[in-house]
């Protein structure tokens, strides 16, 4: 009651306390000790890490958009607690607030400060996928953001249901189960698919692709941490999507080469009978095949390949 | 009405509810192919697990559709099923009876033999590492357990006049065996035919393919 009387009395002198004032300050120490939190202390563990490139440039937006909008955030948060504890209603006050019909300054000030914000953070995300070549994300078959230099190493996914599996086209075209990458060196992924659409999804890599049957969609990335990451499938294709993952590994220059030369050279009497190295693969090749085999009287898989009612739409 | 008679008629509805939403979940959600255990049957840390592949099945409602057959160990019948529950820690000796025709892999990788104690499986009593779907007509389906790495083809019979009842026990057909370890953990294991074989849906991919207890199926391992 006592407070109250005072505030009463303030008011009917004119000693009305700058509330404006009082919320940015509470505000402006609110949003350094929250931004330099968010930047020293969480952003190292932001999703997705530091592994590559690619991981790290995520890493480093998500920390930035963090701390764009922490203050943001605060601000509505100090706000509405200031409101509910000053000025929130007392015993025996029935009067009406006051009428207000805008207030220029609030507007412009308001306005600015979002287009400012909505603008830079535009600047911001065209700088972050342009730098870090496209940022880990496919790109399609003619990407415009390309990692410096020419040595990157050529990795293509194959995805199908329910398995992803990875061609080398540096080391006979050999295709492994296995995803094995070298530690900072540029690896250009080449992401198809032989049937339906999944996604490529290395999530501590920071790279995600979709695969596309008859498309070829190419991202980028720059290992540069030692260790595993996990694959899955980020596209809902069937049965097994939730069983479509496999753990990559990021090994050094020289282990990398050990495992390849050691791989090619495991998988040659497969390789050989593999079809040339192509950056897509068209299912329908493979219906001729069918095709001459029925020719033959010989049918499987129910009578044929591809029924000539195919494609059936339930 | 009175009052007794209202509660009652209440506790009859709701009870009418649970056992309709019992019955649906039993029936329908929770319904699925049998499981064979061969967990029972395990001598000197092996057992031996038979299995056949149709060209249809006539035991169900979809009877164009391939399918895989296990044959119980209990009672020596074939089972429509493709779950199987086996302990772990033990070497597995499988036996396929392959009746089905051929169709060619959309993936060649997965003409080779993998996973496999020796990376090796016999055909017909042959050693077999690679078979190559796109020069002959030589595989009809795969058995793959991706989280073991197993991937074997399933050769296919030369001879077009296929088995036209299942559970086949006549006409050309192929016998592949291979052995692999079930590892020291228990766990559920995945596993697929890799052959698009669902015929009349898009591109091969439905049907049995995305069904358990014909073209897809589950290993339960259990320590």
């Amino acid at each position: 009651m006592a407070a109250e009387s005072a505030d009463v009395g303030r008011q009917a002198a004119g000693h009305e306390p700058r509330h404006g004032l009082r919320i940015f300050l509470i505000w402006l120490v609110a949003a350094a000790i929250g931004d330099l939190l968010i930047w020293f202390v969480l952003g190292p563990h932001m999703p997705p890490g530091a592994m590559s490139s690619s991981a790290a440039s995520q890493q480093g937006d998500i920390s930035v958009l963090s701390v764009v909008a922490a203050p943001v955030m605060l601000f509505v948060i100090i706000y509405f607690t200031y409101a509910l504890a000053v000025w929130r209603h007392r015993e025996g006050d029935d009067e009406d607030g006051p009428p207000i019909h805008g207030n220029t300054r609030v507007s412009v000030t308001w306005i600015a400060a979002t287009a400012v914000i909505v603008l830079s953070l535009f600047v911001f995300g065209f700088v972050q996928l342009w730098v870090p070549a496209g940022a880990g994300a496919g790109e399609g078959a003619a990407p415009i953001w390309k990692p410096s230099g020419d040595n990157d190493l050529q990795v293509q996914v194959i995805a199908q249901q329910w398995i992803f599996t990875y061609r080398y086209p540096q080391f006979g075209g050999m295709q492994t189960t296995a995803l094995v990458l070298p530690e900072g060196r540029n690896v250009q992924f080449n992401v198809t698919s032989l049937d339906v659409i999944h996604s490529f999804w290395a999530y501590q890599l920071g790279v995600k692709a979709d695969a596309n049957p008859g498309v070829n969609n190419v991202a980028y990335t720059k290992p540069k941490q030692l260790g595993s990451f996990g694959v899955r499938c980020a596209e809902l294709c069937g049965l097994f999507h939730g069983a479509m993952t496999n753990v990559g590994t990021v090994e050094t220059p020289a282990q990398f080469e050990s495992w390849a030369t050691a791989t090619q050279a495991r998988l040659a009497d497969v390789t050989k009978i593999l079809p040339p190295y192509a950056t897509v693969y068209d299912p329908t090749v493979i219906p001729n095949i069918g095709k001459a085999l029925i020719k033959l009287g010989i049918t499987g898989a129910n009578g044929y390949y591809y029924p000539p009612q195919d494609p059936y739409q339930p | 009405m009175s009052l007794p008679v209202r509660i009652a008629t209440l506790l009859v509805a709701f009870a009418a509810v649970v056992a309709g939403g019992v019955f649906v979940t039993i029936h329908y959600l929770l319904a699925g192919p049998p499981v064979v255990d061969y967990t029972s049957m395990a001598k000197a840390g092996q057992i031996n697990v038979t299995m056949q592949t149709d060209p249809q099945n006539t035991v169900s409602d979809t009877p164009d559709w391939v399918s895989y057959f296990i044959k119980s160990p209990q009672s020596g019948q074939w089972v429509h099923t493709t779950l199987l529950k086996v302990p772990a820690r033990t070497q597995v000796n499988v036996t396929i009876i392959g009746y089905d025709g051929c169709t060619p892999l959309r993936n060649q990788l997965w003409g080779k033999v993998t996973g496999t104690i020796g990376d090796v499986e016999h055909v017909d009593g042959k050693p077999v590492t690679v078979l190559n779907s796109w020069s002959s007509c030589s595989v009809q389906h795969t058995f793959a357990i991706p989280g073991l790495s197993l991937n074997v083809p399933i050769a296919a019979p030369l001879n077009p006049n296929l088995c036209g009842t299942s559970p086949c026990t006549s006409g050309p057909h192929t016998v592949n065996t291979f052995s692999f370890r079930t590892p020291a953990k228990a766990g559920i294991f995945v596993w697929q035919c890799r052959i698009p074989c669902g015929g009349g849906f898009i591109d091969g991919n439905g049907g049995p393919m995305s069904t358990l207890g014909f073209m897809a199926g589950e290993l339960q391992v259990v320590a």
